[in-house]
Parts: structure tokens; sequence; C-alpha cells
């Protein structure tokens, strides 16, 4: 009895092993399992977003009356929602071209070797290092109205008088470069580490080429290291730019998108209208608005990653 | 003459070192300060230090507790993460030819999904069908969706660099794929594996959205949330206690970010760019 038990068990571990060699068969049974919880936790809720971006759903149910895209017309018009599209492009490009002067000069900096270069590099990278929802707590302290650090500053040296120090998160545009600030302070330390990556993969017989054919400073940044590290240096910056334009971290905690909803962002505004107000349907339109961006840039990643691979 | 040879070097890293490190200087400074005098002008530099708040915050707060509620939260993600996403990234790394490389950067892809635009239909599932609300265990379940396409990008990226030979000598040696995968290609990118959970890990303490959205009272809340919402004394911000907050995992994890950078580098270009 055990041994046709013990015989059938090995023919059957006999059969297993055979499927599992089979390569087709082995990386099918290796991917699933990521792809299946992907779909269950990306895909699904996608669509139910799509879905109740068209309903009426209200909080607390998954469901509600068919409304077409009478919640994305009615989004349109709300001035609430233009200005926070207008200052969610306004937070992601100016943060960004920041982020690429700044990376790039100190990318250029950081690749050589010299003394004191790992402790230089580890303040560098403090910001993005530390967890951002909580380093912006301590930026909510730095624009406090009474104590801000900045306004002492701004007082030794100064620029403002004690007694007419600006009010950073409480007046509309001081308020909007504040979150921009903040936005690049976050992502400078990400690009700098992926600039010097696409640097240090040029081969060194490309810079000897170079030097042979007497391209010598800026002639061959310009016509040589740039366009070669130039596709990985586009990853970094889609990927700086869908970052920021979907992040709800710094605008939420520094200003909620007050004063007045000047610095109302897509994604705080989809959070007001869709948890606070609960109004699901009409919150999931507004995040909609951030599709074309992911669009864009997953475009953008597609082109340039394969690119960067030819060269 | 080194330095003179390097002076473009220091003359950019220094000045943005100071600048972009002096938030966590100022965090440490203002943590020191006792409570009477934070809003003090004259006492902007010269005060008495303390560590009062330090005290306050592990012995009259959640603190601890929310800290816990991370860990936890990330020990269970990572060990999920590690399970699907080690086979998959092996599998993908190996496939060659297009399917591969598209499934490689289409699984990549879902990592940009941000959870700005998931939250609204993820929250009403958590409440209504998964019946987890305000349970941590509602994280355990939807933080994958974004460490597992992250884990698969960069293990893939660690396991092309395994030789073929030497799973082709284990094949050899009477090793089935299976376990050559197991014991030879999972223990030689053991460094990989580690970087991804370490990235694994610091991306779960910096979630914040599903976070406050899924989790509603003090005790269940993890570090990110808590600090905002709950480091508050009478009807003001403990500014000192929440710089504390603030540093003391900061710092370990920008630590150990730094150890492990250069292969996280290594792994995140080397999907796609070899």
């Amino acid at each position: 009895m055990s041994a046709v038990a013990a015989a059938g068990g090995g023919g059957r571990r006999r059969r297993l092993r055979y499927v599992t060699e089979r390569r087709g068969f082995l990386a099918t049974f290796l991917i699933s399992p990521a792809v299946l919880l992907i779909a269950a936790l990306v895909g699904a809720p996608l669509v139910l977003a799509v879905y109740l971006s068209l309903t009426d759903a209200q909080a607390g149910s998954l469901t509600g009356k068919w409304v077409g895209l009478a919640n994305f017309r009615a989004a349109w018009r709300d001035p609430i929602f233009q200005g926070a599209l207008r200052h969610t492009a306004e937070m992601t490009l100016i943060s960004q071209a920041v982020v690429v002067l700044c990376a790039g000069l100190l990318a250029h900096a950081l690749v050589h070797k010299f003394r004191g270069r790992w402790v230089l590099r580890f303040l560098i990278l403090l910001p993005w290092a530390a967890p951002i929802s909580l380093t912006v707590i301590g930026f909510l302290w730095f624009y406090d109205p009474q104590a801000s650090i900045w306004n002492w500053f701004l007082v030794h040296l100064h620029i403002v008088s004690a007694q007419n120090t600006p009010n950073w998160l409480g007046t509309p545009t001081d308020a909007m470069a504040s979150i921009i600030s903040v936005q690049a302070w976050r992502t400078i330390p990400f690009a700098t580490v992926i600039f010097i990556a696409g640097i240090s993969s040029i081969p060194q017989e490309v810079d000897d080429a170079a030097a042979i054919d007497g391209a010598t400073g800026l002639r061959k940044f310009w016509y040589v290291s740039l366009p070669l590290q130039l596709p990985i240096a586009i990853v970094a910056v889609l990927f700086g730019i869908i970052f920021t334009a979907t992040d709800m971290v710094v605008p939420y905690i520094l200003t909620n998108g007050g004063p007045f909803n000047s610095t109302q962002m897509i994604t705080t505004w989809a959070f007001t209208e869709g948890i606070n107000a609960g109004n699901v349907g009409e919150g999931a339109a507004i995040a909609m608005f951030l599709l074309p961006v992911l669009a864009f840039v997953a475009i953008g990643m597609l082109v340039f990653a394969r690119r960067a691979e030819v060269t | 003459m080194t330095f003179r040879r390097h002076l473009f070097s220091y003359g950019v890293t220094v000045p943005f070192a100071i600048v972009l490190a002096f938030p966590f200087v100022w965090m440490f400074v203002t943590s020191l300060k006792p409570e009477a005098q934070v809003y003090d002008p004259t006492k902007t530099w010269n005060f008495h230090p303390t560590l009062a708040s330090y005290g306050f915050l592990f012995h009259q707060t959640n603190y601890v507790r929310w800290i816990e509620n991370s860990c936890f939260v990330g020990v269970l993600v990572v060990l999920i993460t590690l399970l699907v996403a080690m086979p998959a990234g092996y599998a993908l790394a190996r496939l060659s030819g297009r399917v591969g490389r598209s499934m490689g950067i289409g699984i990549f892809l879902t990592y940009l999904v941000p959870p700005t635009l998931l939250f609204l239909p993820l929250s009403r599932v958590v409440a209504r069908y998964l019946h987890l609300s305000d349970r941590l265990w509602s994280l355990v379940v939807i933080y994958p969706s974004f460490t597992i396409p992250f884990a698969v990008w960069l293990l893939m990226g660690f396991f092309k660099t395994v030789p073929q030979e030497l799973e082709d000598a284990a094949l050899v040696d009477g090793c089935s794929r299976l376990s050559a995968l197991v014991r030879i290609v999972f223990p030689v990118s053991l460094p990989g594996i580690l970087t991804v959970v370490i990235f694994t890990f610091s991306l779960v303490i910096n979630e914040f959205v599903y976070a406050i959205t899924f989790i509603t009272s003090a005790a269940n809340r993890t570090l990110p949330v808590g600090v905002p919402t709950d480091l508050i004394r009478g009807d003001l911000f403990d500014w000192p206690g929440i710089m504390g907050a603030i540093l003391i995992p900061s710092i370990p994890l920008a630590l150990i970010y730094n150890a492990f950078l250069n292969r996280f580098i290594a792994g995140f270009t080397g999907g796609a760019f070899r």
C-alpha cells in the first residue's frame, strides 16, 4: 500500500519536475503571481476609478447613478479646479527646471573622486533618504509665521526688516514658492544620483577618442558627453515630473490648498472633494486629470529607455 | 594641489551640501529647545539645551506605537514583496527577446500609477469588501501594489548580472531549474536582494496617502501620519518633539541608504540600460 503510494508520488513528482523543466512553463509559473497581484491591486482599482468618475457615487458606497461625463464637465467649469490644474503645472514645471539645473551641476562636480566626497554626498542625499512625509512637517516649522528660521536669516542679512517679515504659507505667492522649493529640495538628490550614473556610463574610450579629435571643455560636453548621458538623464527627469505632479504629501501638509485655494493641486482637491466632502464620483473625476501626465511620462520612458539601450 | 585641481567640485558641492542639509541641522537645534523658548526671538541660537522633548515623545505620546506599526507593516510587506517579486524578477531577467523586455517595462510602468489616483476606489474596497477600515492589515494588503513593481524592476536588474554559466554548471551537476534558482541564483544575488529589502521598507515608511485615508484612530497610525496629526500639546504643535520625531527615523535610514546607494543605482538603471 505504502509502496504504491510512494511510487505514485514519485511518478507525480517526476512528472511535475518534467513540467517545471520546460522553460516556457517555468517562466509563466514564476511571473504569474506578480502579474495577478498587480492586476488586482493596480489594474482593477484603476478601472474602478474610471467607473466611479462616471457616476454620482457618494461616501460609503461603491456604486452610483451613471452620470456620464457630468463630473468632468462640473470639474472643468469650477474655478477652484482650474486653479488646481494651473498650480499643479506650475509646481511641476518650475521645481523640475530647478532640479535639472542644480542636479546637472552637482552631478558633474560629484562624479570626480576627491577628499571628503563621502561626507558631502551623504549630506546632499539627506533630503531624499529621509522620509519625505516626515521632513515636510519640519518645513511647516521652518515657514512658521512667528519663528521662521528663513526670516531670521533674512532679517540678520538686512534683506527684510524685523517688523515686516514674510508670512510664507499665509500669502498666495509665497505659499506657492514655498511648496515649489520643498519639491525641488527633495528631488535634487535623486536626480543627481541618476545623472551621475549617466555620466559614469560613458565608456573611457569615447572620452579618449574625443580627446584625440581635439574636443575639449564645453565643445566636448555639448557634442559628446551630453548626447550620451541624455537618455538616462531624461528618464530621471520624467520620474521627477510624475512624482511631483501626483504628489499630495507636500501641498497637503504645508497648506492643504490654502490660503484661499491659491495652492490647491489636483491631488489635494481630489482628496478634499472625494474624502472630506464625500463626493466620491467627483473626486475620482478630478484625479483622472492626472492620467494625461501619466501617459506622457510612460510614453517618454518607453522611447528613452529604448534609446538608452541602443547607445 | 589636489584641492586646487578639485576647486570646481568643492565650489559646487560644499554650498549645495550646506543648503540641502541645513533643514536637518535646524531640526536638531529645535529639538533641544525648552518648550518656553521655542518662539522667543532672542533665544534663536543661544538657549539651554534639554532632552525634555525626547522624553515627552517616548513617554507621553503614541510615538513608539507608531514606530511599531510602521515596522509591522514594513516587515510583512517586505516579505510578501520578496516572495512574489524574486521569482518574477528572475524570470524576466532570463526571458530573452521582446516578450521579457516588454513585460519588464510593463510591470515597471505600473509603479508610476500614483496612489493619488487609486486611493478613492481602494478606500471603498477596503471598507466595504475587505472590512479592514482602520486596521493595519489594510496597508499590508494594499502596499504591495507599489512595492512589487518597484522590486521586480530592481531584482530584474540584479539577476541580469548573474552569469548564465553559473546556472548551467548547476544544471549539468543534476540540479533542477527550480533548485538552481533557490540554491545558486538567490544566494549569489544576496546583496541585490538586501538592497531591495531596504528600499522597499523605506517606501513603506514613506507612504502617506493610503495611511491617512484608511487609518482613523490614533493608536493604529503609522509614523508619517501620526507625527503631523497627533503631536499637538494643547492647541499648539509641539515643535521640539516633532523635530525629534522626524530625526530619529531619518538619520539611520539615511546612513543605510548611503551604504546601499551604488547597488540601488546599478539595479535601477540595469533593468533597461544595458
